[in-house]
């Protein structure tokens, strides 16, 4: 028996494994986690009955309980799948990498997932969710004793609207905190009316320009309620969902106080001749959910 | 705010009756188009039904085949803009009355809308099972070649909410909205 073999035997029994992500990729496609439905339905007391912005509140409100009753996609767009591992160390990640790639092939027959992986020269879609690059995994080791998966859907839509900023720059300011806010709210000028907001912003200061990008993602991975440790960044993430809100855009872009649910905001150290602002724009289909998993791929604990 | 409900096929008069941020309620039939139905009609093709007094709907959906019978399971709408290069010369030759999308559409097809009697309608984006739960029926489908995603399909809807975001006066609420915003964050800059 080769080592691989072996380790997999040890570790993670292929079907208990292959079962949980499987259940994980069910439950985020159809289940909005309920720090995103307390945010939207919690917006609808701002906004004026019977406006157009609280119809648009109110038809994601029933959209949200149709899709769980149902067990249905959330939205036609199952998006990008990304999975974000942490593993102990000597974890067979490849491994893991094989078996949730097949959760996701199942998926796709299912239905949980649209099949949204294309061939960027031909066109041709590979009708499963798999090919290069598709789906994408994070991988990260970690001293505890157990692995933590946790998996994000982004849509089409508002991925088109995410961007990076370069500063100093002419309109926005110079490399510092006025000059970040100035570019995030930019970026929300810009996405209004196109990727379904209201949206969720997940922001990177510094870093390379693959890297802010990177960064930008996970911060969609944090609660919507947290509290920013370094108090800085958590009022700059206060000051721009404020603002944000005064902007009159609206869900939609129908107009009205509900723009951006959230704002979450992360730092990585730069070069002394970079400095990048990148913005990862999540539409309200936040779809992101977890597990704990023992190590032979039985859930210990759903987390969101 | 006006709740207004719309039976298709719709006259001009009708159309020109809606105002920006109106909501509607539409019954009837809807024809889904997107890129490959407009693109095909702008070259030359002419389309395999009457358009004449319809709503072409921007969606791709997701449809099942049960029995003989195409049943919807998920159709939101997609983003317009990628049709304002055609939307126009549809709406001037086959006489359409209105389009369904999300994320509104250019001067080109405001500038239709009003010469030609037409609304563009914005659908809440994303809502993907509350706009598949008013499309009752499934009539027929054309152009398969295209793919299913791509196809022109016959819905038969009941109460199909939208709301008018460019109407047949030249009024668009996402201009609107755009330089409202604009001026309101200019003026909160940091
Ligand atoms: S942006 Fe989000 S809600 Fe809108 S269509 Fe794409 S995935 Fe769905």
């Amino acid at each position: 028996m080769s080592a691989t073999a072996q380790t997999i035997d040890r570790i993670s029994p292929e079907t208990t494994l292959f079962e949980s992500i499987l259940e994980l990729i069910r439950r985020t496609s159809t289940q909005l986690p309920d720090d995103v439905v307390r945010a939207v339905t919690g917006a609808r007391k701002n906004e004026v009955e019977g406006s157009n912005a609280d119809f648009a509140l109110n038809v994601i409100g029933c959209n949200i309980g149709l899709a769980r009753e149902g067990s249905l996609p959330l939205c036609q767009d199952t998006g990008t799948i990304l999975f974000y591992v942490h593993t102990p160390a000597g974890y067979d990640q490849l491994a893991f990498e094989e078996i949730a790639t097949e959760a996701v092939r199942t998926a796709t027959k299912k239905g949980y997932l649209r099949q949204n992986s294309v061939d960027s020269i031909t066109g041709k879609n590979t009708g499963d969710n798999t090919g290069p690059g598709s789906p994408v995994f994070h991988f990260h080791q970690w001293r505890e004793p157990h692995v933590e998966v946790k998996v994000m859907l982004k849509g089409g839509g508002c991925e088109n609207m995410n961007v990076q900023y370069s500063l100093p720059h002419p309109a926005l300011g110079d490399r510092d905190l006025n000059g970040v806010e100035n570019a995030i709210l930019d970026c929300v000028l810009q996405a209004q009316g196109q990727g379904c907001g209201p949206g969720i912003l997940g922001v990177c200061i510094g870093g390379d320009r693959g890297t802010g990008y990177g960064f930008a993602k996970e911060q969609l991975l944090r609660l919507l309620d947290d509290a920013n440790p370094d108090p800085v960044l958590a009022e700059l993430e206060e000051r721009v969902v404020d603002k944000a809100n005064q902007s009159g855009i609206g869900p939609m872009g129908f107009g009205g106080k509900t723009t951006l649910l959230a704002c979450k905001i992360g730092t990585r150290n730069r070069l002394p001749a970079s400095f990048f602002v990148s913005i990862a724009y999540m539409c309200w289909a936040y779809r992101r959910r977890g597990a704990e998993l023992d190590l032979s791929g039985n859930v210990t604990e759903w987390l969101y | 705010m006006a709740l207004v409900k719309l039976a298709t096929p719709i006259d001009e008069a009708t159309i020109r009756t809606l105002h920006v941020g109106d909501s509607v309620s539409i019954t009837g039939r809807l024809y889904t188009g997107r890129d490959a139905v407009h693109h095909r009609i702008h070259t030359g093709t002419r389309p395999p039904v009457d358009l004449e007094g319809q709503i072409i709907y921007h969606c791709g959906p997701v449809m099942v085949k049960e029995g003989d019978q195409w049943v919807c399971k998920a159709a939101g709408p997609t983003t317009s803009s990628r049709e304002e290069p055609y939307q126009w010369e549809v709406m001037r030759d086959y006489k359409i009355r209105g389009v369904i999308g999300k994320g509104g559409m250019g001067e080109k097809t405001l500038a239709a809308c009003k010469e030609y009697g037409a609304v563009y309608l914005h659908a809440i984006g994303g809502a993907a099972q509350v706009c598949a739960a008013s499309i009752k029926r499934v009539d027929g489908v054309d152009w398969m070649d295209l793919g299913s995603p791509e196809a022109i399909w016959h819905l038969w809807v009941e109460d199909f909410m939208a709301i008018v975001t460019m109407d047949s006066h030249g009024q668009s609420l996402h201009k609107n909205v755009f330089e409202e915003s604009k001026a309101r964050i200019e003026a909160m800059k940091a």
